[in-house]
């Protein structure tokens, strides 16, 4: 890994940038899974390595595919993340041992989430999409943001250079989110729109739009985020608190496993929504250079 | 169900419901109807939690989310201070909203009229959750909405350079929410919790180890680069120049004042008085950056042509009175920061509203508004005689003159300057309000005694549905600046209620 980013750094050609970036995502993934973080490594896989590929490369297609040589050395941005990394290092060594069962993480709150009240097989789901579900529902709001933010962005620049950036960006949020992203939503519907892609490669964009039209896209990124607050507000309305999955149902271990499915079901339909949409933005993009070259 | 019980949560529940609804809606007006509905109740569900504090056992409303208690769920914990912060940031959003339908048909394309709604909406429910919330990490997941959705609605600005104005917020905000992220990361690795009030407790048997110092550092450095403390604000001024007006005033008025919110609560809250003010030598440090950014920003204002551009250095200037306040760590100080805080809001949010209607005002029928430099604002006393009136009464409150509410905020500045007996600081307090009067004074001197361009006599005076709620805030910056009782009332009773738990 160490490797692959000292050669990304070293690199002025992007199409191999992005290439290694790809084989940087797989290594992390790899390491994900050494952490027992089986889920986060798909995901990784997926968006790191499979999406966000893909639109960087979508990216790299509207622009020039060599850097600019930088107009003076960077020296005071070096010195910065030299010391910032100094100090995060000086902070780290105080940190108690990785796997230590002693550490506070591991005595305060751990201790009742791992008792599974939720009863769920997979007790990470269980904190995310219940004990913290409303962090998962603030998760699919900024993925929301992002998708909604796309469209308002792209559909009035005409120049390609700067969407190419807002679309470099974008993919790069994306990546960057993945890694904190919700439980099985966010794969499932990264996986989705994983597949609607890889799809839309091999028989063209036109075809994917015929399955799944604009309008519908759009609807999804909306659906989703409604669909979980609406979780929520059921909460309210049968007597519970905001997101309060205990009275969904007449017995309070089914009504959270209720609740976790729909919220989930929210994730995906978000999540995928977005994905599709990025995807569908710069096929069009495309299309729309290419007409206006000839 | 009550409804008054689940105040806290309803309070960003309807705005983050309101933007899904007005991207399904995809038509401008219905898009307009149910965000400014959501952002009214809102300033409502501000209020009601206003008066629930002042009956609340300990002054503290507690919500759990999901009926986990905390810490193992998220806690919507609300005090003084966050429903004073609440009350300004819900209700600029109702103001700007009904303000932002006449000047965006000016500035933004038609069809994207309902995304802007969505976007504003989802900034809303970003400041308020940041606010309302008890939890670390839930902070960081608001602050993600609020950021991405200000990055989208600055970048919808009209001039192409709002896209770099944008993006160069992009960078440095995305800087700055890793090392809040990282911050938090340390200290939940130390603590064991994510809950804000659980941390205080836990936090003291870990107060002298690195990590926790480190945490600070970090903390400190992503705040200040959220809430443009000088050296960190380079993002803030193109940002406020080139995003649409409406978005200008409503982040002038609430997206910082939110960012200097969280870094008190870490201060006060979390880490308490005794290490953040004795460990390291933060207040030294706090000290000479606001006093830097008291002259320098201040400074560079009076040579801006932009008038935009001019109020927008002037608020990295005022922010260092905020930070000033936070430095000097004690009730009277603490007190002016979250006075200054709420009345730089309100004054700066009129002066950008009056701005954005001069824009419209002065442009063609139809046309793209110019940007307001000096050389079109000649002689514009005579062509829009209410909008640079209140101008002029916004600058009156930058300067602190008797009778605005920038008076009362240096009031006690210098109160808790001259507890201190720091009596060199009075001067430059006073110096620093020099500064203040040579930009303002700028524009009084082109707007009154300078005679307009030949042929531009007529009077243009910006559109009623424009000035009504610019007016509104000029108003509230007198009356607050006559009446002190909700200002300094509720800002006294957050410090004593901030100082008190940190001890």
């Amino acid at each position: 890994m160490a490797l692959s980013v000292l050669m990304l750094m070293r690199m002025r050609n992007l199409f191999a940038v992005i290439v290694l970036f790809g084989i940087y995502s797989f290594l992390m993934a790899t390491v994900l899974v050494a952490l027992d973080a089986v889920d986060v490594a798909m995901t990784e896989a997926a968006v790191g390595a499979g999406v966000s590929t893909v639109l960087l490369l979508g990216a790299l297609h509207l622009c020039k595919s060599r850097e600019a040589k930088p107009a003076h050395r960077p020296w005071l941005p070096l010195a910065v993340a030299l010391s910032t990394g100094l100090v995060l290092v000086y902070g780290a060594m105080g940190l108690p041992d990785f796997a230590d069962p002693l550490s506070p993480i591991h005595r305060h709150v751990v201790p009742r989430y791992l008792q599974n009240e939720v009863q769920v097989p997979n007790v990470v789901t269980a904190v995310l999409a219940s004990f913290r579900g409303y962090d998962t529902l603030g998760e699919t709001t900024v993925v929301f943001t992002a998708g909604v933010g796309i469209i308002a962005l792209l559909r009035r620049r005409k120049k390609p250079v700067a969407v190419g950036c807002a679309e470099t960006l974008f993919a790069l949020y994306v990546q960057f989110h993945g890694d904190f992203g919700p439980g099985g939503g966010f794969q499932a519907g990264v996986i989705v729109a994983a597949a609607m892609v890889f799809h839309a490669l091999i028989f063209g964009a036109d075809t994917a739009r015929r399955v799944v039209p604009d309008w519908l896209v759009e609807t999804m990124l909306a659906a989703g985020v409604l669909l979980y607050a609406g979780v929520g507000v059921a909460g309210l309305l049968l007597g519970g608190n905001f997101l309060d999955y205990f009275v969904l149902d007449v017995d309070p271990v089914h009504g959270q496993h209720r609740g976790i499915f729909w919220v989930e079901v929210g994730v995906a339909t978000t999540v995928s929504g977005v994905m599709l949409k990025i995807f569908y933005m710069f096929a069009s993009r495309d299309d729309a250079n290419g007409e206006s070259e000839q | 169900m009550s409804l008054a019980l689940h105040l806290p949560a309803l309070q960003v529940v309807l705005p983050l419901i309101s933007a899904p609804l007005a991207v399904l809606l995809r038509h401008g007006g219905l898009a307009f109807a149910t965000v400014t509905a959501a952002a009214w109740t809102a300033f409502a569900c501000a209020i009601g939690l206003w008066l629930q504090i002042g009956q609340a056992e300990g002054g503290v409303i507690s919500y759990a989310i999901g009926n986990w208690p905390p810490p193992w769920g998220i806690e919507y914990r609300v005090d003084r201070l966050a429903s004073f912060v609440l009350l300004l940031v819900s209700g600029m959003a109702a103001l700007v909203l009904p303000w932002s339908r006449a000047s965006i048909e000016r500035e933004i394309p038609r069809d994207l009229h309902y995304l802007y709604y969505a976007m504003f909406g989802l900034c809303l429910t970003g400041l308020l959750g940041i606010t309302i919330t008890g939890d670390a990490f839930n902070i960081f997941v608001f602050l993600e909405i609020s950021s991405l959705s200000s990055y989208v609605l600055i970048a919808l600005g009209r001039d192409r350079r709002a896209l770099t104005a944008a993006y160069q917020y992009l960078i440095m905000g995305s800087i700055g929410a890793t090392f809040i992220v990282i911050g938090i990361g340390f200290l939940y690795l130390m603590t064991g919790t994510l809950n804000l009030a659980d941390m205080a407790l836990r936090i003291r048997e870990v107060e002298n180890t690195r990590p926790v110092l480190v945490a600070l550092a970090f903390l400190t450095v992503g705040i200040s680069l959220k809430l443009a403390l000088f050296p960190l604000h380079q993002w803030l001024p193109s940002a406020y120049t080139y995003a649409p007006s409406a978005v200008t005033a409503f982040l002038a008025a609430t997206a910082t004042k939110v960012s200097v919110y969280v870094l008190i609560r870490f201060y006060f809250t979390v880490f308490g008085e005794s290490l953040v003010f004795d460990k390291l030598p933060l207040p030294q440090i706090m000290l000479w950056l606001s006093l830097i950014a008291m002259f320098g920003a201040s400074a560079i204002a009076i040579f801006q042509d932009n008038l935009k551009r001019l109020f927008a250095y002037s608020s990295v200037g005022q922010v260092g009175y905020i930070t000033l306040g936070l430095s000097f760590d004690s009730v009277n100080g603490l007190t002016a920061s979250i006075v200054h805080l709420f009345n730089h809001g309100i004054a700066k949010g009129a002066i950008f509203l009056l701005i954005g209607g001069l824009v419209i005002g002065m442009a063609k029928a139809g046309a793209v508004p110019p940007a307001p430099t000096f050389d079109r604002l000649a002689g514009l006393a005579k062509r829009m005689p209410l909008t640079s009136f209140g101008i002029v009464i916004g600058g009156l409150s930058l300067i602190g003159v008797p009778g605005t509410v920038g008076f009362v905020s240096k009031w006690y500045l210098i109160v808790a300057a001259l507890e201190k007996d720091q009596f060199w600081l009075v001067g430059a307090i006073l110096l620093s309000s020099l500064l203040a009067v040579a930009y303002v004074w700028r524009f009084v001197e082109v707007a009154y005694f300078r005679a307009p361009p030949v042929g531009q006599e007529a009077r243009c005076e910006a559109p009623l549905a424009l000035l009504l709620p610019a007016w509104l805030l000029v108003i509230a910056t007198i009356w607050f600046g006559l009446d002190t009782s909700l200002t300094v009332g509720s800002a006294l009773d957050a410090a004593q209620q901030m100082v008190k738990s940190g001890r």
